[in-house]
């Protein structure tokens, strides 16, 4: 079970000399005459921890159910490890899952529940006690090995219903949104676990979820999902800094849409103004929309040849920073956000109704 | 977020099995239920000697006045003892569940006696009450008992706790934050009974009012022993068939009376279907403040009826006990030779062996048929077909399901014929007959488990028979347990369904109270029906021990 870990940022979704452990080849899923699935292409390296993300409906699950084998795909292939397994039931693949529900057995004890999959191989009684145990160990919960799963709160259920998926040393862990039942900060400490579970073993682990936060922060490389395809592919922060699409930008933390028209190589038409900002790959007089980030939003304490003007008709305060909410000719409709972290000494106007300077960084703007 | 699960194709082991086992019961309902409604249905449209006539014979029924009149007979019996047990039931209900009475224990057990008892045992202890002969004969203001008064009366008794087991659910389910809205804008507590309670309860009411209806419109025993001349459909099906060996006209009677009684079914589904819509899980259970008037007021009024149920229960034991009524009221055990039926207690150990069987058996087939419905991942449309078949049986009168398994069974060149004239035909037409109700339950209780297990399971390379054995059947044992009580208590009370199925070896002592009392033997009657009583009780009273011992065992995580 011990396996070295491989794992780098992959640039620009290319594929580098580590090997494949997972390849989905043209895959498409039916239900009736809704397509869940369209033409999925992708693939997994050995010991990389990805995520599928994407809205509710986008075929993320589908897809991990093909995989699992608990869904039937209309067509397409799937590898794992070389092997075709497309057509191989369920208990003929080698995973472990974890479903968001934890689905453990409520009459079995933490410990029969993950000596659940062990009494089945050729494991000795002696043997099962040891591998129990050590996976107790490893989750953190030797003490409440005789425990039913309702005298645990849902994190350590779901630690639990973890340490059952891998017990019968799979070399794939597939996980069904498995932290979307636990509270927030459940749910953020136990994220952290995940991530150095992951590091310790590093099996190769595919997780499902909607919530961008948490794939940012655990995945090795996200695959953004939406309608039955896949959007985008790549480490979370090529995936925030630099969305490929409007859907993607939008989808993955708050986003402010400018349009602009492109005058050359280097500017951008935007309100009144010439904006300086590389335009490769559009050609003068393009109409292109540009995705700005509220932290890409620059207050500025005077008035430059860069700069708009807005009046700021919302503030919130947000812990760490300041969300303005800034109404501007540059936005049709809606105001702008930008955010302003705390510790910076705020310009004299910034209070409701006030007017402000604002600039965009241009290294934090896409543009489509 | 779960996909619907849609496999084309039966891939794992286990999916092979299931599909084979639905396969199996569809088999199993198409040879015990739909083929001998088929037989039915033709020879109803046969002439005696089996040539096809069609709608012949309806013609002749509608134009024999005295067939004819049962059916309204049946109608009048039916709807009037439904209106006087909602009523009755939704007071009763009211006063568990809505008010702060005392003792409401023990009158929650009384009212459900009745469950245990023959549909007959309140007709015969009416005869002791009210007949020629009874001590309370002036009662009646000359009427005779021997008639509508008395099907109605005995409907009435054992329809009861049916009624109640449902109003008393549906008030059960009562928001108490639609109350705490009321009482915030000032409205009175009549006001609040009308606005909250009442619209509440009222697929409550609903569907209470389609099953008692189907349950007296349907009924045998009861109209055979105090109907007197007053005929209704069910006893003139007996009639027909097994007094004047009038087959086709018995064929054709069973069809007036399956139709509404399919259309009352189909009703209450149609209205449980806008209920369940209509729940939300949020609900906050409604506990209700004492009120010293009101909860006296319900007091009372649940110790009458208790009283009377006792009444009726008392009266059938003691009749059983009297040496000679009402001339010689000194006691004796005489009655329990059962003499004059010429079979002693054969039929009552017949009983028992065919309720054990129909219990055991039925179990297994309706817990695994409701775990195949809900779990197996591939055939849905089998399943659904499934599900649909095992709904059925709730709409089809025991006597109907009876005459049917006749026909089929009975018809030469069936090469299942050999079933005929056994026990097992006796058990299978038992478990079909009160098949849904232990569906629905089973369906409930596996619809609680998470969808996932198999999965799990799977994943884990344990195929999906072992996890049936140690999580899903463990898990549901209470379920399982209520569903073997339930089958065996309704064994032993049967008469509609296998009135025309035993034979002289197969007697059974709900069969046989019956020819007691036709042969005069009224005594005898009321001490099988007693019999049957204590048999119930005990059984009940063993489950109730072994599903404690039992359950502390295998539920102890339910209670931590």
């Amino acid at each position: 079970m011990l396996r070295l870990k491989r794992i780098q940022a992959v640039g620009d979704g290319v594929v580098n000399s580590q090997s494949q452990y997972l390849k989905v080849e043209n895959l498409s899923k039916y239900f009736g005459s809704f397509k869940a699935l369209n033409d999925i292409s992708i693939s997994i390296n050995d010991g990389e921890f990805v995520c599928f993300l994407g809205p509710s409906g986008c075929g993320k699950t589908t897809l991990l159910r093909c995989i699992a084998g608990l869904e039937l795909q209309s067509s397409g292939k799937i590898f794992q490890n070389g092997e075709l397994i497309s057509d191989l039931p369920t208990s003929q693949r080698d995973f472990g899952i974890v479903f968001q529900s934890y689905a453990l057995f409520p009459n079995l004890s933490c410990f029969e529940n993950i000596a659940y999959g062990l009494r089945n191989a050729a494991w000795t009684k002696v043997d099962i006690e040891n591998r129990v145990d050590s996976l107790l160990d490893l989750v953190g919960l030797s003490d409440h090995s005789a425990k039913y799963p309702s005298q645990l709160s849902g994190g350590e259920q779901q630690r639990i219903a973890l340490a059952r998926a891998i017990a019968t040393s799979p070399n794939l862990l597939l996980l069904d949104e498995p932290l979307s039942a636990l509270d927030a900060k459940v749910r953020i400490h136990l994220r952290q676990e995940l991530k150095k579970f992951h590091r310790s073993l590093g099996l190769t682990s595919i997780m499902v979820t909607h919530d961008q936060e948490e794939a940012l922060s655990i995945a090795d490389r996200i695959f953004v999902m939406d309608g039955g395809e896949i959007m985008q592919v790549g480490s979370p922060e090529e995936i925030y800094r630099h969305p490929e699409s409007a859907f993607v930008a939008n989808f993955i933390g708050m986003t402010n849409f400018l349009s602009g028209t492109v005058v050359d190589a280097k500017t951008i038409e935007l309100g009144a103004l010439q904006f300086q900002i590389k335009t490769d790959g559009f050609a003068k007089g393009d109409k292109v929309k540009i995705a700005a980030r509220p932290e890409s939003v620059k207050i500025l304490r005077t008035k430059t040849k860069q700069s708009f003007e807005g009046k700021i008709v919302e503030l919130e305060f947000l812990g760490s920073f300041v969300r303005l909410h800034i109404s501007t000719s540059l936005l049709t409709d809606g105001n702008l956000l930008a955010d302003l972290a705390i510790f910076e000494k705020p310009p004299s106007n910034i209070s409701l109704g006030g007017i402000v300077n604002f600039t965009f960084s241009p290294d934090l703007l896409s543009i489509f | 977020m779960s996909a619907p699960s849609s496999i084309s194709l039966p891939r794992d082991k286990s999916d092979q099995i299931g599909r084979i086992l639905v396969l199996a019961y569809l088999i199993i309902f198409l040879c015990f239920m739909v083929f001998p409604l088929f037989s039915l249905m033709s020879k109803s449209m046969q002439n005696a000697d089996g040539v096809f006539v069609g709608f012949q014979n309806f013609v002749a029924y509608s134009k024999e006045p005295t067939l004819f009149k049962s059916f309204f007979h049946s109608l009048f019996v039916a709807s009037a003892s439904t209106i006087i047990v909602v009523c009755l039931g939704f007071i009763y209900a009211f006063a568990l569940q809505c008010t702060c009475m005392r003792f409401k224990g023990f009158f929650r057990v009384v009212a459900l006696i009745p469950l245990l008892s023959p549909s007959i045992l309140a007709a015969i202890a009416l005869v002791y009450w009210f007949g020629n002969q009874g001590i309370l004969k002036s009662f009646l203001l000359g009427n005779s008992i021997y008639g509508p008064i008395g099907i109605i009366m005995a409907s009435v008794y054992w329809t009861f706790p049916h009624a109640l087991m449902i109003l008393s659910t549906s008030l059960s389910l009562s928001d108490a934050r639609l109350y705490e809205a009321s009482e915030a804008l000032k409205a009175s507590k009549f006001k609040t009974f009308l606005s909250v309670t009442l619209p509440g309860a009222k697929y409550g009411i609903i569907s209470t009012t389609f099953v008692v209806f189907i349950l007296v419109f349907t009924d045998f025993g009861v109209p055979k022993v105090i109907g007197g001349n007053y005929n209704v459909l069910a006893t003139d099906i007996y009639r027909e068939v097994v007094g004047m060996q009038n087959f086709q006209m018995g064929a054709v009677i069973s069809i007036v009376l399956l139709i509404p009684a399919l259309l009352a079914f189909g009703l209450d589904q149609y209205s449980r279907k806008r209920q369940a819509s209509q729940l939300t899980s949020r609900s906050v259970v409604y506990v209700p403040n004492p009120d010293k008037v009101r909860d006296n007021l319900f007091f009372a009024y649940c110790l009458l009826i208790t009283f009377l149920i006792v009444a009726m229960l008392g009266m059938a034991q003691f009749g059983a006990l009297v040496k000679f009524w009402p001339y010689n009221l000194s006691l004796t055990l005489k009655h329990y030779n059962f003499e004059v039926a010429g079979l002693g207690w054969d039929s009552f150990f017949n009983s028992v062996r065919m309720s054990l069987y129909a219990a055991f058996f039925g179990t297994i087939l309706i817990f695994v048929g409701s775990y195949l419905i809900e779990k197996m991942r591939s055939d849905k449309s089998l399943r659904e077909l499934l599900q649909m078949v095992a709904l059925m049986p709730m709409a089809i009168p025991g006597i109907v399901l009876g005459l049917a398994y006749i026909f089929f069974f009975n018809a030469k060149g069936n090469p299942l014929n050999f079933f005929y004239a056994t026990m097992a035909i006796l058990v299978v037409n038992t478990i079909v007959h009160f098949y849904t109700v232990s569906h629905l339950s089973a369906i409930t209780a596996i619809k609680k488990l998470d969808d996932e297990f198999e999965s799990v399971s799977l994943s884990l390379k344990i195929p999906t028979y072992k996890m049936f054995f140690r999580v899903t059947l463990p898990v549901c044992l209470p379920t399982v347990f209520d569903i073997f009580i339930y089958l065996f208590c309704n064994a032993m009370t049967t008469v509609s369904g296998v009135i025309f199925l035993y034979t002289y070896d197969t007697t059974l002592a709900s069969v046989s109270a019956i020819h007691l009392d036709e042969q005069g033997d009224v005594a005898g009657a009321a001490a099988m029906a007693m019999l049957i009583v204590y048999i119930s009780f005990v059984v009940r009273g063993l489950h109730t021990l072994i599903s404690t011992l039992l359950l502390k065992r295998t539920q102890a995580w339910r209670n931590i």
